[in-house]
């Protein structure tokens, strides 16, 4: 196709994603891009993470330097004033004048501020650009209260940012319920109850009749019902209305009730110009969500190739965390649609206790699925969607997607086979189609379809399902899963350690001659250095284990980006005297060391440098620290609340007994890391259900949590056993983490572990209460050996003049790494970021 | 023959230091003319010895001497201890990114004695 002149009015996300798709498709067009907003395109859909740390230009999704090297024309703070259509060119504001070929109209929208009398004093805001966060957060300065007109999706995520400025945050909504378009009654009261548990106050059912100013706050919002609301500063995010005044100006068919009216090929009334994102009327609609737009834009961009798709609408199911909380909505929530002339059926599933409601709407020969809402736990969107979107046939009892997975649930998708159109990752648009070509191109693992397809690398949410895809396609071919721990050895973590502990093979060299083949590598070395330490618990820096270790074992610290590390030394059960931590403090001051307290009780000390970790642990070591293993898998910490020797409510000494429990199993190696916690009373102020083993007290003794974690996948701990004596107690524990040690899988959490076992929990009580495999003891002398053999790593290495030879960071000179730099940030040091740096060293 | 050495270090990019300050199967680092050196030490492999620039490009920060040494392939690498990518011994080519490559110098044991030069090895 011939090389046109191509103009874009609007650097919003879709204007951006046009530009840089355009330009991508190097077919030598002459690309300009004019933008209202002074900077150019950034993420508006995280806006509020602004007010949660990150820093506006984290925001950005491009650059004028990177305009400028894909060929782009750009320029920011200059809104177009006219479209001259019998001259094919657009005049700025500041008179500047653009000829085109063909025009793009991603002009994008603006909040709906309702006319109410009064609301266009100061104190009254919108949310929707960087600039107006700017006000809000001038306005939040000094005053105490601010209130949000909206309760919908954007009037929430403005909410959390009010929330997140420290203001008490008030939501005032029209309607009865809050996100009545994506949820149901159920959802909308679930997520309404979550949303005040935070401290938000919630208005339903508010008409706003005029604003006016305050008594006590700055201003006074007057409602129909005569209730009012005092408050310092109104937000309005009440909807979005389409900015389209350039395209009526210029007599372009606007809808009735605004919106630049497109057809299938995004082209409005005038050929030559095109609209889209939301500023574009598609079938009597208005798509207030990025995706819509992007696929907007990709037809747009079609229509000057060779092979043009249309724009057909788009699915605006969506998934997002409001203030925290997770909220999914599918299809037809609120199940009105007709289905071949019959009303749909809906199943429930709602857990007051737990915080979740799920919903799902189907047909009513139960057959397909219609729609969703689920609140509090969105893990089942992902399949919601697939079985939404490909219009696939639902399982017999359709009830079963949403119960939770120990109440009747059966594994989904296994064995219900996604059509190849069906699209497994939507950040990158890979369809299942694209991984089946990749198998049969001889693709033979998650990692080799990832680096082909590029599947599941945008944001990474559709691994689980990448996987099963891919293992359910591999296994449809007759190729065996493979678990192997790396290409050096053809077995599991647990048959490997089987055959050490069985052949009693003391060293990776043995192991490797015997069962591996190759050098090793960074995967199996740890792998098997942490079961030898697990089986024979010898001092990890012996000459023939160190090289094993990671590098945060072998230095006994935790590496940080730019090669220093951080010091963690052990605090049992987070209880400190003054005097260890004026020691603390005191080396911390001593060594220029930047300090923060950790979530687990601990003190970290980071910026250390690797020469410098010996003499830091000579001092701990001498005033009675020990190294607290932040650096290993292995136990961390045990948190605990004060108990019964502070609380009022306290039953029992949860102190002392996270102090024997973290004492107890210091420095057992484990698959993974592993966390616990004792509070003293069902309060649970330690958080134990959110660790791997957690311990609460109770009138009559303990009760014993399994197989919870925190992270990136919250889990929430199993009641495993209750009332428990204190010897009762670790008896069960030892069973249970020697048992998990010799079985799971490396880099495989307790929680996920106990999944794969087959029975799960009950299996489990099985083997440690009932002892049913008969190797209760076994476990038990394991543990003890392990107990016996313990030693502080570090006290070892600074008493050892060979192991300190390994701290060097140069071996022919004392000079120190001078990439390693810091700036003072708050009082404390921080590395110093590339612009702070005066030298650039580099290789 | 001693003195003749010590001119030859102030004059070249070079390194000369005992076989005792090597760790086996791990790296140590040695800093010639500004430039720092990750030395691994593999006894069971000929050569023995292998030198690559320390300055890992992907983690941004001089840590390659830290790394596990293994083999990826039969291709012998070590593993970046920030981000996990592996990095030729030989070629200082890295087997994950695409033209990424970290310089790779001349290594070699003399007796007791490792000598470390600037000079490229291929």
């Amino acid at each position: 196709m011939k090389a046109k002149r191509i103009v874009v009015v609007g650097n919003g996300m879709v204007g951006h994603y046009y530009v840089d798709n355009l330009a991508k498709q190097n077919a030598g067009h002459e690309i300009t891009v004019i933008g209202a907003e002074p900077r150019p395109a950034y993420d508006r859909v995280h806006l509020s993470e602004v007010f949660s740390g990150k820093n506006p230009e984290d925001l950005a999704l491009t650059t004028r330097e990177y305009y400028r090297q894909i060929g782009v024309s750009a320029h920011f703070g200059d809104a177009v004033a006219k479209i001259d259509r019998a001259n094919k060119q657009v005049v700025t504001d500041l008179g500047r004048c653009f000829s085109y070929d063909k025009l793009v109209l991603a002009t994008g929208s603006y909040p709906f501020v309702p006319p109410v009398p009064g609301s266009d004093q100061p104190g009254c805001l919108t949310y929707r650009t960087i600039d107006d966060l700017g006000a809000i957060r001038a306005h939040a300065k000094d005053g105490k209260v601010g209130v949000v007109v909206g309760g919908g999706l954007l009037g929430l995520e403005c909410a959390n940012a009010l929330k997140n400025l420290g203001l008490e945050t008030h939501v005032v909504e029209f309607a009865p319920g809050l996100m009545g378009v994506q949820l149901d009654g159920g959802g909308s009261g679930m997520l309404r109850e979550m949303i005040e548990e935070l401290g938000v106050k919630v208005h339903t059912s508010k008409s706003t009749q005029k604003i006016v100013a305050g008594q006590d706050r700055k201003l006074r919002m007057e409602f129909a019902d005569g209730s009012a609301l005092e408050t310092d500063m109104i937000v309005f995010s009440a909807g979005i209305r389409p900015y389209d005044q350039l395209a009526k100006a210029a007599d372009i068919t606007i809808g009735e009730r605004g919106g630049i009216v497109i057809d299938y090929h995004c082209r409005t009334s005038d050929s030559d110009i095109f609209a889209i994102g939301e500023c574009a009327l598609f079938g009597g609609r208005i798509y207030g969500l990025v995706a819509p737009g992007y696929r907007m834009a990709d037809a747009a961009l079609s229509q000057l190739t060779d092979t043009p798709i249309p724009f057909q609408g788009a699915d605006m199911s969506t998934k997002l965390k409001l203030l925290g909380i997770d909220v999914g909505s599918i299809g037809d929530s609120h199940g009105k649609t007709l289905h071949d002339g019959q009303p749909p059926a809906s199943f429930l599933y709602s857990n007051d206790r737990e915080r979740v409601y799920k919903k799902i709407v189907v047909s009513a020969d139960g057959k397909k699925l219609l729609g969703a809402v689920l609140v509090g736990d969105c893990s089942d969107y992902d399949t919601l969607l697939q079985l939404f979107l490909n219009d696939m046939e639902l399982p017999a009892n359709p009830e079963a997607i949403i119960l939770p997975a120990d109440k009747g649930a059966s594994p989904l998708l296994a064995g219900m086979s996604l059509p190849m159109t069906a699209t497994i990752c939507s950040c990158l648009n890979v369809t299942k189609g694209a991984i089946v070509q990749a198998i049969e191109g001889g693709c033979c693992s998650v990692a080799d379809v990832k680096a082909v397809t590029k599947a599941s690398t945008g944001c990474g949410g559709c691994a689980a399902l990448l996987k099963s895809t891919v293992n359910e396609e591999l296994a449809a071919r007759g190729a065996e899963i493979n678990n192997n721990v790396c290409e050096h050895f053809a077995y599991s973590r647990q048959e490997l350690f089987h055959l050490i502990k069985v052949g009693s093979l003391k060293t990776f060299d043995d192991v490797l001659h015997k069962h591996g083949n190759g050098r090793g590598c960074d995967v199996c070395k740890p792998t098997v250095g942490s079961i030898l330490a697990s089986l024979f618990n010898d001092y990890v820096l012996k000459k023939e284990h160190a090289s094993l270790q990671d590098t945060n074992d072998t230095f006994l610290a935790n590496m940080q980006k730019d090669g220093t590390y951080s010091i963690v030394p052990r605090i049992p059960g987070g209880e400190i005297t003054a005097e260890k931590l004026i020691v603390i403090g005191e080396v911390a001051r001593k060594y220029n060391l930047y300090t923060k307290i950790t979530g687990g009780q601990r003190i970290d000390l980071f910026g250390a440098r690797v020469n410098q970790l010996p003499d830091i642990w000579g001092e701990l070591v001498a005033a009675g620290f020990e190294t607290g293993h932040a650096y290993g898998k292995a136990l961390r910490t045990v948190k605990s609340c004060v108990g019964s020797t502070w609380c009022r409510y306290g039953v029992q000494d949860s102190v002392s007994m996270a102090i024997l429990i973290e004492n107890r199993y210091k420095g057992v190696r484990s698959p993974h890391k592993l966390k616990s916690a004792v509070s003293g009373c069902t309060r649970e102020c330690a958080e134990a259900q959110s660790k791997d083993f957690g311990v609460i007290a109770t009138e009559n003794g303990w009760n014993l949590y399994v197989c919870g974690n925190g992270g990136m996948k919250p889990r929430h701990a199993d009641l495993f056993a209750t009332d428990l004596d204190d010897a009762t107690l670790i008896k069960y524990i030892d069973r249970f983490l020697m048992f998990y040690i010799r079985t799971a899988d490396r880099l495989q959490r307790t929680s996920v572990w106990m999944n794969n076992l087959e029975g799960g929990l009950d299996y489990l009580r099985e083997v440690i209460i009932d002892d049913k495999l008969g190797i209760a003891d076994e476990l038990e002398a394991q543990m003890a050996l392990l107990l016996d053999t313990y030693q502080c790593e570090w006290k070892t290495t600074i008493e050892d003049p060979e192991k300190l030879k390994r701290f060097r960071q140069f071996v022919n000179s004392m000079e120190e790494d001078p990439h390693v730099v810091f700036v003072q940030e708050r009082g404390q040091p921080r590395p110093a970021r590339d612009s702070e740096r005066k030298t650039v060293t580099t290789a | 023959m001693g003195n003749a050495v010590h001119k030859q270090m102030n004059a070249e990019p070079i390194a000369m230091f005992s076989k005792d300050d090597l760790l086996e199967n791990s790296g140590v680092c040695v800093l010639i003319q500004g430039v720092q050196v990750a030395v691994f030490y593999l006894p069971a492999e000929t050569p023995s010895v292998y030198a690559l620039n320390n300055w890992d490009p992907l983690g941004k920060a001089n840590v390659l001497y830290r790394g596990i040494v293994g083999d990826i392939n039969g291709e012998l690498v070590v593993a970046s201890p920030l981000y996990k990518q592996h990095f030729s011994l030989l070629t200082g080519r890295c087997l994950e990114e695409d033209n990424v490559q970290v310089p790779v110098y001349q290594a070699r044991l003399d007796g007791d004695t490792v000598i470390v030069t600037l000079q490229p090895s291929l």
